[in-house]
């Protein structure tokens, strides 16, 4: 089926209590912020946030994680310069951390998108974010097993899409958007606009609407 | 003289080979390309997603959607591309990417990295693409004062901070010293205003040779 064009608020609500809800973005980049603060008026908690950063300044991912909606965050940049709502969260132990290298987190996320059980990684290897993993010796180099990251929801935010959600993006805000798009079973793309199908070149297309669920033009 | 961080940076240019794909780390490492001859044909490649990363944007320039990987401004050059995370790092993992400079907490005698963590029980842990540029790139460049403000040496026997990846540094440029490490052990490149008795004195480390011996 192709993708719904919907209201921000209609589309989250496929969001429940306890999901784990990947999120697109590089700092600012590329964050589906209209979907996220319709997230938050939607209401639901518990979650788990898979995203590269634990939010910045008090917008976005941060005011999110300022509404007491998230349990637990799985990134691998957490601590920046304006990351001072998540920083008072952990120190105060009221949010979980798991710190993921930044390529393995994309691994394991294309790995739930491509069907993939589990990979060997090189990264890690030695270092304390491999302690207890199994690892193997291929070829003569050391790996750690890796497992994919699957969400129930992805929040992305694309450049334009095309009413059937084939979405193309713009510049290094494209980021996670690709990746986690394939990894979560319901993906809603957040779009600056939507044209009619045909009038984006299918050569350029970047994800096609396969993986897209739901799309919000703001 | 001991050097300038900008004599740093000049000095880790010159040894970027003409045409190498480079990814430069967030702080120090981004003033190399600053030294970059504009005829060297040298690619930079920025984790977020893209390779042909330019100068940083000013002005009119800013694009919040166009970003290095410490998230400031940035402009492209002619033949950049732009390429989703997963591919990204797949670029460093695969072993396409020529060089990566970072700086680093310490180095140890057989090149191991410790740069993401000083393992402090407070400090909130992030490591971003570290692991995976350290493993990844052909070479690692080092980037960092060989000493700390305690005088003790960033350059060690062996990491007492938690590693970023093993046996992954070849190159280290410091401001009085930069050393080549490789399976034989760690080797004095070059000295500034430092002699090699003192360095070998007070690195505590053994050194394969230099090239005043």
């Amino acid at each position: 089926m192709t993708a719904l064009i919907m209201e921000a608020a209609e589309a989250v609500a496929a969001v429940k209590d306890g999901d784990t809800v990947l999120v697109g973005g590089f700092g600012m980049a590329g964050m589906p912020v209209e979907l996220i603060d319709a997230l938050i008026a939607h209401g639901a908690g518990d979650l788990t946030i898979v995203s590269n950063n634990a939010g910045n300044s008090d917008t976005g991912l941060a005011a999110l994680l300022a509404a007491g909606r998230v349990r637990k965050v799985v990134c691998s940049f957490p601590r920046q310069a304006d990351s001072w709502v998540f920083d008072g969260l952990y120190r105060a132990g009221k949010i979980e951390l798991e710190v993921v290298p930044q390529g393995n987190l994309a691994e394991r996320m294309r790995a739930a998108g491509a069907g993939i059980g589990a990979f060997y990684s090189p990264t890690g290897v030695g270092t304390p974010l491999a302690e207890g993993k199994e690892s193997r010796v291929i070829d003569g180099r050391e790996y750690v097993l890796e497992f994919p990251i699957r969400g129930d929801v992805a929040l992305i935010r694309a450049h334009v899409a095309d009413r059937m959600g084939n979405l193309v993006y713009r510049k290094t805000a494209r980021n996670f958007g690709p990746v986690m798009a394939t990894a979560a079973a319901v993906t809603i793309a957040q779009v600056s606009s939507i044209v009619d199908v045909g009038e984006l070149d299918p050569e350029v297309i970047v994800t096609p609407a396969i993986y897209v669920n739901r799309l919000v033009s703001v | 003289m001991s050097l300038s961080r900008e004599q740093m940076a000049e000095i880790v240019a010159r040894d970027i080979p003409d045409g190498a794909y480079v990814n430069l780390g967030i702080g120090q490492p981004t003033m190399v390309a600053d030294y970059l001859r504009p005829d060297s044909g040298v690619v930079l490649h920025t984790e977020n997603g893209m390779l042909g990363m330019g100068r940083p944007a000013t002005g009119d320039e800013i694009d919040p959607d166009l970003t290095n990987a410490g998230k400031q401004p940035v402009t492209e050059l002619p033949g950049a591309s732009y390429f989703h995370h997963a591919d990204s790092f797949a670029m460093m993992r695969g072993g396409h990417l020529d060089v990566c400079i970072m700086g680093a907490f310490q180095v140890s005698a057989t090149g191991d990295l410790a740069n993401w963590s000083t393992g402090a029980p407070d400090a909130i842990p992030a490591v971003g693409g570290a692991m995976d540029l350290a493993i990844g790139a052909k070479q690692v460049f080092v980037m960092m004062s060989l000493f700390a403000k305690d005088g003790s040496p960033k350059l060690v026997p062996e990491c007492t901070y938690p590693l970023t990846g093993r046996a992954c540094v070849s190159r280290v440029y410091t401001d009085v010293a930069t050393f080549a490490v490789g399976a034989d052990g760690v080797r004095i490149v070059e000295t500034f205003g430092i002699s090699v008795d003192e360095l070998t004195t007070r690195l505590c480390m053994p050194l394969v040779s230099s090239p005043f011996t």
